[in-house]
């Protein structure tokens, strides 16, 4: 018999923590306590409530880290609301990994990062960003550029603190969008932000975010003087087999989840803008 | 070749189907043909072609992928997949055989679909040369040739014979469980019929469609176009083209509750619908002029520009006959070639 990557394996979630009031991050291994399989940071795993759905999540965990793989989700639809009303010890459904994931290997090495996230679109990097920071001395300065509509809705916000700030060579910027009480940093959009701040253009972009900033901050990049190559990103749209064959995730001749999720918007140039 | 007189064909179909299932185009009560299951007494269809195509043989309209068994916070996961028994579907048109190798583009590549797979290893494909194609016939545009129809063996019927001529090693298996039956011959009256035929498929209205527009231009340029507008304009979005079409393929997966456990099963699917590419948040195709586009750019551009230049229609005709707008992937290559 052929193996059957639509038949899922079974996850166990053994932590559940609030990020924000409406982002979960689920904790998950094997029933045997180990990771489920290994990934690239940027690949995705099909996540599923059997009865409930199934649907792709990127694996916001780094693949340095052996014990398990996390997935931080949004309540937004009705497989999301499932999985935010389970308690620790459910079980779900896992399959993947999925997708290409960022070049951390290649492009990147060696490389300037500058990340730019907004809102849950923090989700897919922070497995970037993890990674970059367990190898140091394999890439170059790292800037992180975030921002979300409150101080509540900054995702993995301990981690930015504890971590990410105390990194070396590495430079974080936070936002909100508008004020409030108890923030003194940075309010405004991503947009004007990413322009304010005025990025050294050698740096490469890894960008993730709802598709209205996407669009604003990579024009602010260009005016900036940064080209199409230098820019990555992260797409998503419906799936249901995760292996190119059901049809329906494609831009163009290009399925995002198999050739994507990551795409250069140089390759998405050459494409439709249907996303 | 071997031949055989037509005038045994049931001793020849209770032969077969005494060794392997057996299915052929039947006529139902509503004369239209569909391929049904041979037992004493069926009779094969003399019509052209079914009103479905023979994918479902392979990529059968809903598939149980596996089911779950849920008890308190546990899942435990069943495999349902079981060996599929041996089978054969004879009658097959050249059309609808070169469908098969479109959707083994698709469901062969990695990471194998193994439903698809185990469903091709053990099915033996019997072909039949067409004698009088329709006027919505335009497979030689695909450079399918109905008068050499591909499969594990083909099948010509001329002058009260059946000629038979086994193609691959499975081929060989079929004609080795009727050879008995078979003697051996010469091509002669099969090309004789090929000649005939090759000069009514000439002469067919759509026997001259070009592709040469979607070879020339860029995938933007197509999908740029402001044809789709007026093309699509007043597709009705009921998916009976994606349902009929022997390449179309996309599928969804769904859960169903059986109350004893959940059963995880896909469907045919259609690019044509709403809900296709809708999520949570937003919809990639929220207009039905995206959808049709979708399809046709799929056909003619995607897929081609990820397989070699093939396209992913057989030109059988089925969209141009069951369209209740009348709108079909022959308009829409037309309407581009008049550029």
């Amino acid at each position: 018999m052929h193996n059957e990557t639509l038949i899922p394996r079974i996850g166990v979630v053994t932590d559940i923590r609030q990020d924000t009031p409406d982002v979960k991050t689920f904790r998950v291994v094997g029933t045997d306590g180990k990771k489920l399989f290994e990934h690239i940071p940027g690949q995705c795993a099909m996540v599923s409530m059997p009865g409930v759905g199934e649907g792709m999540f990127s694996i916001t965990s780094s693949p340095t880290n052996t014990e398990f793989m996390e997935f931080s989700i949004k309540k937004c639809g009705t497989l999301t609301s499932w999985l935010h009303s389970m308690d620790v010890g459910q079980q779900i459904t896992v399959r993947g990994p999925y997708g290409n994931g960022f070049p951390v290997e290649t492009t990147f090495k060696g490389k300037n990062l500058l990340f730019i996230a907004g809102g849950i679109g923090l989700a897919p990097l922070r497995s970037v960003i993890n990674y970059v920071r367990d190898k140091r001395e394999n890439y170059g300065s790292v800037q992180i550029v975030y921002g979300s509509r409150s101080k509540d809705d900054l995702v993995d916000y301990q981690e930015i603190i504890d971590e990410w700030m105390k990194c070396p060579d590495t430079e974080v910027n936070l936002t909100i969008d508008r004020e409030q009480e108890g923030w003194d940093g940075h309010v405004g959009f991503i947009p004007n932000y990413v322009k304010e701040l005025q990025p050294d253009t050698s740096k490469t972009v890894v960008m993730c975010g709802p598709p209205i900033m996407i669009k604003f901050t990579l024009a602010g990049l260009k005016e900036l003087g940064f080209t199409d190559t230098n820019v990555f990103t992260t797409m998503e749209l419906r799936m249901k087999c995760a292996i190119g064959k059901c049809g329906r995730c494609n831009i163009g001749n290009k399925y995002v989840c198999k050739d994507g999720p990551v795409f250069s918007f140089d390759q998405l140039s050459e494409l439709p803008n249907e996303y | 070749m071997y031949k055989v007189s037509a005038d045994r064909i049931d001793e020849l179909f209770a032969k077969i189907a005494a060794a392997r299932t057996l299915y052929l185009p039947v006529d139902q009560n509503d004369g239209r043909a569909a391929y049904k299951e041979w037992s004493q007494g069926t009779k094969m269809s003399s019509q052209l072609n079914t009103v479905r195509s023979a994918k479902g043989f392979f990529f059968p309209q809903t598939t149980n992928l596996c089911d779950f068994n849920l008890k308190d916070k546990e899942i435990e996961v069943v495999d349902i997949r079981d060996e599929s028994e041996d089978f054969v579907v004879f009658g097959v048109r050249a059309c609808d055989a070169r469908s098969f190798t479109i959707l083994d583009k698709v469901f062969l590549a990695e990471p194998v679909d193994s439903y698809y797979a185990t469903r091709r290893e053990h099915g033996t494909v019997v072909t039949m040369a067409c004698t009088e194609p329709e006027e919505t016939c335009f497979c030689s545009v695909f450079g399918i040739d109905a008068t050499a129809p591909e499969g594990d063996a083909s099948c010509w019927c001329e002058g009260g014979d059946l000629y038979i001529r086994a193609n691959t090693e499975k081929g060989e298996q079929f004609v080795s469980l009727i050879s008995d039956m078979l003697t051996e011959c010469d091509d002669t009256a099969v090309k004789a019929q090929q000649e005939r035929v090759k000069d009514i498929l000439s002469k067919l209205p759509f026997a001259n469609v070009s592709t040469d527009y979607f070879e020339k231009n860029t995938l933007l340029d197509v999908f740029n176009s402001e044809k789709w507008a007026k093309l699509s304009e007043s597709c009705l979005a009921c998916g009976t083209c994606t349902f009929v079409c022997p390449t179309c393929q996309c599928y969804d997966i769904k859960d169903f509750d059986t109350g004893h456990g959940i059963k995880r099963y896909r469907t045919w699917d259609s690019c044509m619908y709403a809900d296709f590419t809708k999520m949570a948040a937003a919809n990639s195709r929220n207009t039905q002029m995206q959808r049709f586009r979708q399809r046709f750019m799929h056909k003619l551009v995607y897929f081609p520009d990820n397989n070699n230049g093939e396209y992913g229609c057989v030109g059988c005709g089925r969209c141009l006959v069951r369209c209740p707008i009348s709108m079909n992937i022959v308009k829409v290559m037309k309407s581009f070639g008049e550029e």
